[in-house]
C-alpha cells in the first residue's frame, strides 16, 4: 500500500506492507537509524519518535497508521536545546537510549514548557537507560526547561 | 478484527498470540473519537487514548486510573476501548465506568445500542459477533464526586498491578472496584454493603472483606494470594479513612 509521510518536514510517498512497523520503515526504507530497536515490545522507549509533536514508540505503530501525520526522528531535530543539554550534562554513556530520550524530552519541553517534577517523572519513565544515567538525564531536562542550556 | 491503539495486536502478534488477516481501524470513526458533555452526561469515545483522557481532566477518576496503565508514551497510543477489550485480565480503565454505572454504546451488524455497563461487562465485555465498543456515557453528577485511585505494583513504577483500586464517595456510600485482585476486574454489591456498614469499626469490616469476593484472590509471580490480600486490605483501610464515613 502507498502512504504519504510528512517525515522530518519533507513529504514522501512510500510503498509499505500493511503490517510493517513505523520503526522498520524509518530504518530500512529511509535509512533513519536514530530510532533504535530495543525490546520491540513497547517497554524500553529507545524507538521513540514524535508524531504530530507527541512522543510515540515507533515499534507500537504501523507505518500505515502514520500516513498523513508529521513524523520527526532525531535526525530531523536540527540543533534542539536538549541535544546540547545532553552534552553539557554528560547525559549518555553508550548512547543507545539517547535518541529515544531526546525525542521524548523534546516533546515534553514543547508540550509542557513549565512541567513540574511529577510530569517530568511520568514522561521520562517511558524510557529505559541500561547504563543508568538517569540523574544526568534529569539534569539535562531541567536545564532545558529552565532555559539554561549553554550555546553550541 | 477491530484495531484501536493497536498496541496489543502488535505486541501479541509479534509472538504469534494474535493473528489476523485484516483489521478495521476504529480511530477513523468520528463517534469513537468523541469527547463531549451532552444532556447532563459525558460521552467518551472508545478510541480516545489514555493520555488524551488524562490531559482533558474532564473525568478525573478515569484519567487517573487510566494513567496507571503502561507508561506515558505508550498511553499516547493505548485507547480506552482497547484497554477494556484487552485480552489481558487487568482492563484497569473499566473500573471508573463500573463505579459510575456508565452506559456503553455498542455497534455491530444490526445497528447501535446503548446498554448499562453492569448488563454487558462481567469480567470481560460480552460483545456479540461483529460488535465493537463505540462510546461510554457517564452521568455528569459523578464527575466531581470525591474519588480515590491507587495502583500497587510489585517493584517497578511501570508494571501490571498487584492490585489496582478505584473508589468514589456517592450520597449513598462508597463504591469500590478492583483489578488484579481476582482473575478479572469487578465491582461487588455484597462487598460494598459490608464496607459501608458504618456500625462496624473499619478494621472489622476490612477483616471480613475477603469473604465477599466474587472469586479466589489471584496468586502468581507478581504476588502470592496471601500477600495480595494484605496489600488489598491496607488499601481498603486507606480508602475508608480518606473517603470518610
Ligand atoms: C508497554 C505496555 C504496558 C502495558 N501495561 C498495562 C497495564 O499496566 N495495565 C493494563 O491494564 N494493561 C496494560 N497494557 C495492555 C494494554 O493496556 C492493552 O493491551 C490494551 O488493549 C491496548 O489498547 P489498544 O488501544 O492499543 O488496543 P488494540 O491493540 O487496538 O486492541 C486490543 C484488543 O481489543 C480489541 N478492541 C480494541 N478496541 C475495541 C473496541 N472499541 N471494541 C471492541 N474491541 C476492541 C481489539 O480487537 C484487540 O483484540 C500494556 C501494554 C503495553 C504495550
Ligand atoms: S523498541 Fe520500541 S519500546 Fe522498545
Ligand atoms: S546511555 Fe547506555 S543505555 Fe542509556
Amino acid at each position: 500500500m502507498r502512504i504519504e509521510l510528512l517525515l522530518n518536514g519533507e513529504k514522501h510517498l512510500v510503498e509499505v506492507q500493511p503490517p510493517e512497523l513505523l520503526l522498520d520503515v524509518l530504518r530500512e526504507t529511509f535509512g533513519l537509524t536514530g530510532a533504535k530497536p530495543g525490546c520491540r515490545n513497547g517497554d524500553c522507549g529507545t524507538c521513540t519518535v514524535t508524531v504530530n509533536g507527541w512522543p510515540m514508540k515507533s515499534c507500537l505503530m504501523l507505518a500505515a497508521e502514520a500516513s498523513g501525520q508529521a513524523v520527526v526522528t532525531v535526525e530531523g531535530l536540527g540543533d534542539a536545546d536538549i541535544q546540547q543539554a545532553f552534552v553539557d550534562k554528560f547525559a549518555f554513556q553508550c548512547g543507545y537510549c539517547t535518541p529515544g530520550f531526546i525525542m521524548n524530552i523534546h516533546a515534553l519541553s514543547s508540550k509542557h514548557p513549565q512541567a513540574d517534577e511529577a510530569t517530568i517523572r511520568d514522561w521520562l519513565q517511558s524510557n529505559i537507560c541500561r547504563c543508568t544515567g538517569y540523574e544526568e538525564i534529569r539534569q539535562a531536562v531541567v536545564s532545558v526547561l529552565e532555559g539554561k542550556v549553554k550555546g553550541m | 478484527m477491530y484495531w484501536s491503539g493497536g498496541t496489543e495486536i502488535i505486541t501479541l502478534g509479534r509472538v504469534n498470540l494474535v493473528y489476523t488477516e485484516a483489521v478495521i481501524d476504529l480511530k477513523h470513526i468520528p463517534e469513537c473519537r468523541a469527547l463531549a458533555v451532552n444532556d447532563q452526561s459525558l460521552i467518551v469515545g472508545s478510541a480516545l487514548t489514555l493520555s488524551e483522557l488524562y490531559d482533558s481532566r474532564v473525568f478525573p477518576l478515569l484519567g487517573e486510573t487510566g494513567s496507571g496503565v503502561a507508561d506515558r508514551t505508550s498511553r499516547n497510543k493505548i485507547t480506552l476501548g482497547g484497554n477494556i477489550c484487552s485480552q489481558f485480565i487487568y482492563k484497569e480503565a473499566v473500573l471508573p465506568l463500573l463505579l459510575t454505572d456508565s452506559d456503553l454504546v455498542i455497534a455491530g451488524p444490526s445497528g447501535a445500542r446503548r446498554i448499562p455497563i453492569g448488563q454487558i461487562f462481567n469480567g470481560t465485555l460480552r460483545l456479540g459477533s461483529g460488535e465493537f465498543l463505540v462510546q461510554s456515557v457517564t452521568d455528569s453528577q459523578y464527575l466531581t464526586m470525591p474519588h480515590f485511585s491507587i495502583k500497587k505494583r510489585k517493584v517497578a513504577a511501570i508494571d501490571y498491578p498487584v492490585v489496582t483500586t478505584a473508589a468514589i464517595r456517592t450520597n449513598s456510600g462508597i463504591r469500590l472496584a478492583f483489578s488484579g485482585l481476582c482473575a478479572f476486574p469487578f465491582r461487588s454489591a455484597a462487598l460494598e454493603r459490608l464496607l459501608n456498614e458504618s456500625k462496624l469499626p473499619v478494621a472489622e469490616r476490612v477483616g471480613l472483606a475477603a469473604s465477599q469476593l466474587p472469586a479466589p484472590i489471584l496468586s502468581d509471580m507478581k504476588a502470592s494470594a496471601a500477600y495480595r490480600e494484605i496489600v488489598w486490605k491496607n488499601v481498603l483501610i486507606d480508602i475508608l479513612t480518606t473517603l470518610g464515613e
